[in-house]
C-alpha cells in the first residue's frame, strides 16, 4: 500500500528522516511512536501524498474551522462528494439528510449534543472527537491520524481509537501513549534520530521495549 | 445554531438590510443621455493619452507635491505635539473635530481668507492631518510599553525620560505611518484642484469637462505613476531636500487682502440675522430651522443613504475580489493580475472616480455609490486578502468554492467586518464631499453656500457634517467592540 525505498523526508528544507525504508500493507493498523520532533507528522504527510485520494486525514494543525459548528466541521469531510452549490446551501442552512447522517456519527463519538455549537466553544477533547468525526465522515479506506485522542481522557481514548480503527481498512496513527498503541494497533513503528529504530508486531513488544524511543542520549 | 459564525451572519444580515434599504431609497437613476457613447470616448482617451496637451503639467505636479509635503510635515509636527497631551479629553475632542472636516472643506474655508494661495493648500492638508496624526500617535504612545520609563531613576527630568524611554519605542511606527500619510496627502492635494488650487486635479477637471479625454487620461496616468513610485523617490534621508524644494516651489504665502481675516470672523461667519443691528432671538431660530429643514436634514439624510448603500456594495466587492490576491487561491499569475487591479482602485481617490462616473451617469447617487464602493472595496479586499496569507490550512483542505466558503471565509470574517466597519467612517467623510460634484449630499449644500458667499450657512452645515462623523465613529466603534473586533483591527497595521 505504502512504500519507501531509501527515501529522505524533509520538512521546510531540513532533513527529518534519512534513508527511510518502509512498507505498509493493506489491512495493517500501525502505531507511530517517537519523541516530539522525531518526524511522526512528517512521515504521515509523506504517506498522505502517496495516496491523497484514499486517505481520511486527521492532522494536528489547522484541523478544524473554529467559527463553524461541529456539524459543519464533520460534514467538511464529505465536501468532495457533493457539488459546490449543494455544499453552500448546506453551509447556510443544514440539510436534513446530512444532519441526520452526521448526528448518527456524532452519537457514536459522544458529541451529539454539541452539533450546533461552534468548535471555539469546545474543550480540547471534544474538538479532537470532531476532527476524528470529519475523518470518519469522509468514508475513505485509509486513516492517517496525528495524535487523534491526546486530549481525551484515558478511558475514552481507547474506545474512541478502536472505533476509528474499526472503520478503516488500513490505518497509521501517531501516538504518544505507549500502552494505547500496544492495545489498539497490530504493528508499532518507533522513530528516533531520523531513523526507524523499532518496527514489529505489537504482541511481541512490551512497554519497556518502547522506552528507548524517549531516552536521551 | 449557537456558533460564532452565526453571530457573524446575524451582524451581516442587519448591515445588509440597512444597505438594501438605503439602495431602495437612494436615487440611482442614470440621467445622461448616452452613457455608452461617453464611455467609449473616455476609453479611447485612455488608450491614446496625450502627455503634451496640458501646458502646465510640470507646475501642476510641483504644486501637488509641494502642498502634500508641506502639509504632512506640518501636520506630523502639530499632531505629535497634540499626542503628547493625549490624556486630556479636550485635546482628543479637538483632534476628532478637526479631522472630521474633510480637506476640501478646509480648503473652501481658507479660500475665503487667504484666497487661491499656497497657504490655503498647505493648511487644508495640515489641519485635518494634525488631527489624524494626533490620534494615531496618541494611541501609539498609549500602547507602548511603560516599563523602560518606569525603570529610570525617579529624578530624571520628564523631557529626558520621554526622549530616552518613550519616543524610541514608537519612533519607527511614527515614521512608517508618516510615509503612508504622505501618499494620502498627494491624493488630497490633487483633489484640492477641484476647488481651484493649481494642482493636478484642476487640470484633470478642466480636461474631462471639456471632453479632452486624451489629456485627462495622461494626467491620470501621471498621477498614478507618482503615487505608485512614492517609495522610490521619497526616502526619509531625502526629506530635508524635499521640504526645501517644496518651500521654494510654493512658499506658503497668502493671497491676502487687507482685513479679510477680520471680516471673516466678525462678519462672514456670523449668522445672517445676527448681523442686523437690532436682531432678535426668534430670527436666529427661524434661520436655523430654515437651514435645518431645507439643507441640513436632506443633506445629512442623503449622505447617510449614500454612505450606507456604498458600504453594502463595498462589502460585496471586497468579498468577491479578495481571493484574487490571496495565496489560498489561484496561482502566481492570477495573483499578480489581482494585485494590479486592486492597486489601481486603491490608488485612485474615490472623489476622482466619482467625478468620472458623474460625467458618465449624471449626478444621481449611483456614481457616488460606485466610486466609493470600488475604491473602498479594493482596500478592504487588499487587507482581507493579505490576512488570508497568514492562515495555515490543513494539507487536505478542499479547493475552489468549498475552500472559500468553508475554510477561508469563516476564518477571516471578523477581520473583514472590522476592516469594513472601520472604513465606514471614512466612507461617510468622503460621501459628504461628493456634493461638490453635484450629488445632493451635505457637501452639495456646503459648496452652494460657499459659492453664494453665505459663509455663515457653510459653517453651520460643516458643523452638522462633523456631528454626523462623530456619530458614525461612535456607532462603528461600539459595533466593533460588541463583535469583539478590537484585536482583529490590530492586524491591519
Amino acid at each position: 500500500m505504502f512504500q519507501f525505498n531509501q527515501h529522505a523526508l524533509k520538512r521546510q528544507g531540513v532533513t527529518v528522516l534519512q534513508s527511510l525504508n518502509l512498507n505498509i500493507q493493506q489491512g495493517e493498523k500501525v502505531a507511530l511512536l517517537g519523541a516530539s520532533g522525531a518526524g511522526k507528522s512528517t512521515l504521515l504527510e509523506a504517506l498522505r501524498l502517496q495516496k491523497p485520494d484514499q486517505v481520511a486525514w486527521c492532522p494536528q494543525q489547522g484541523a478544524l474551522v473554529p467559527m463553524l459548528s461541529v456539524f459543519h466541521n464533520i460534514y467538511m469531510g464529505a465536501l468532495e462528494h457533493h457539488s459546490a452549490l449543494y455544499n453552500l446551501i448546506n453551509l447556510i442552512r443544514p440539510l436534513r439528510r446530512e444532519f441526520e447522517a452526521v448526528t448518527q456519527l456524532a452519537t457514536e463519538l459522544g458529541i451529539s449534543e454539541k452539533l450546533r455549537t461552534s468548535v471555539d466553544h469546545l474543550s480540547g477533547g471534544q474538538a479532537q472527537r470532531t476532527a476524528l468525526g470529519r475523518a470518519l465522515f469522509s468514508q475513505r479506506p485509509v486513516l492517517l491520524a496525528d495524535e487523534p485522542v491526546s486530549s481525551v481522557d484515558e478511558h475514552h481514548a481507547q474506545s474512541l481509537l478502536m472505533l476509528a480503527l474499526a472503520r478503516h481498512d488500513t490505518a497509521v496513527v501517531a501516538l504518544h501513549d505507549r500502552q494505547l498503541a500496544l492495545n489498539c494497533c497490530d504493528r508499532i513503528i518507533g522513530l528516533k534520530d531520523g531513523q526507524i529504530v523499532i518496527d514489529g508486531a505489537s504482541n511481541q513488544l512490551s512497554k519497556h521495549d518502547l522506552d528507548i524511543l524517549y531516552r536521551r542520549p | 445554531m449557537n456558533t460564532t459564525a452565526s453571530g457573524f451572519r446575524r451582524t451581516t444580515l442587519w448591515l445588509g438590510l440597512a444597505g438594501l434599504l438605503a439602495f431602495f431609497i437612494a436615487d440611482i437613476s442614470i440621467t445622461t443621455r448616452d452613457p455608452g457613447m461617453e464611455l467609449e470616448r473616455i476609453s479611447s482617451g485612455f488608450i491614446s493619452p496625450d502627455f503634451f496637451a496640458t501646458e502646465q503639467i510640470g507646475s501642476a505636479l510641483g504644486y501637488t507635491l509641494s502642498f502634500a509635503i508641506q502639509g504632512v510635515v506640518l501636520g506630523f509636527t502639530c499632531g505629535f505635539l497634540l499626542a503628547l497631551l493625549w490624556r486630556w479629553r479636550i485635546v482628543r475632542a479637538f483632534s476628532a473635530t478637526i479631522r472630521a472636516v474633510h480637506e476640501l472643506f478646509w480648503g473652501l474655508l481658507f479660500l475665503q481668507v487667504f484666497g487661491l494661495s499656497a497657504l490655503t493648500g498647505l493648511l487644508a492638508i495640515a489641519i485635518p492631518y494634525s488631527g489624524i496624526f494626533a490620534k494615531v500617535f496618541g494611541e501609539f504612545l498609549e500602547e507602548a510599553d511603560r516599563a523602560p520609563a518606569l525603570a529610570l531613576t525617579p529624578r530624571s527630568d520628564a523631557f529626558s525620560v520621554f526622549l530616552y524611554a518613550r519616543l524610541p519605542l514608537v519612533w519607527q511606527h511614527m515614521k512608517t505611518y508618516g510615509a503612508y500619510r504622505l501618499e494620502c496627502a498627494v491624493r488630497a492635494s490633487a483633489i484640492l484642484g477641484f476647488i481651484g488650487l493649481p494642482t493636478i486635479g484642476f487640470h484633470l477637471e478642466t480636461a474631462f469637462r471639456q471632453g479632452d479625454y486624451s489629456s485627462g487620461a495622461a494626467l491620470l496616468y501621471l498621477f498614478l505613476g507618482i503615487i505608485l513610485s512614492i517609495r522610490w523617490w521619497f526616502r526619509p534621508s531625502l526629506l530635508p531636500l524635499w521640504i526645501a524644494a517644496a518651500l521654494l516651489w510654493a512658499p506658503p504665502r497668502a493671497n491676502y487682502t487687507e482685513g479679510a481675516l477680520n471680516r471673516f470672523f466678525t462678519e462672514d461667519i456670523i449668522p445672517a440675522p445676527m448681523r442686523q443691528h437690532d436682531w432678535q432671538w426668534h430670527q436666529l431660530t427661524d434661520w436655523l430651522s430654515m437651514l435645518g429643514q431645507e439643507q441640513i436634514l436632506p443633506g445629512l439624510g442623503n449622505t447617510l443613504i449614500l454612505g450606507t448603500a456604498a458600504m453594502l456594495l463595498t462589502g460585496i466587492i471586497a468579498l468577491v475580489l479578495f481571493p484574487l490576491i490571496s495565496s489560498q487561491f489561484g496561482n502566481r499569475f492570477s495573483r499578480a493580475g489581482g494585485h494590479g487591479l486592486l492597486v489601481i482602485f486603491r490608488t485612485l481617490p474615490e472623489f476622482l472616480l466619482a467625478f468620472v462616473f458623474v460625467l458618465l451617469l449624471g449626478p444621481s447617487m449611483l456614481p457616488g455609490i460606485l466610486a466609493l464602493a470600488l475604491h473602498t472595496g479594493a482596500i478592504v479586499a487588499h487587507l482581507s486578502g493579505r490576512f488570508t496569507d497568514s492562515l495555515t490550512l490543513r494539507s487536505d483542505a478542499s479547493g475552489g468554492l468549498n475552500r472559500y466558503a468553508f475554510e477561508v471565509l469563516p476564518r477571516i470574517y471578523p477581520n473583514f467586518l472590522a476592516f469594513l466597519l472601520y472604513r465606514w467612517e471614512i466612507i461617510m467623510r468622503e460621501t459628504a464631499i461628493l456634493g461638490i460634484l453635484g450629488i445632493t449630499t451635505l457637501g452639495f449644500y456646503i459648496d452652494s453656500a460657499f459659492s453664494e458667499l453665505r459663509i455663515d450657512r457653510a459653517v453651520v452645515l460643516i458643523a452638522a457634517g462633523v456631528a454626523l462623523n462623530l456619530l458614525v465613529d461612535r456607532i462603528s466603534r461600539s459595533l466593533r467592540s460588541h463583535l469583539r473586533l478590537r484585536n482583529a483591527l490590530a492586524d491591519q497595521s
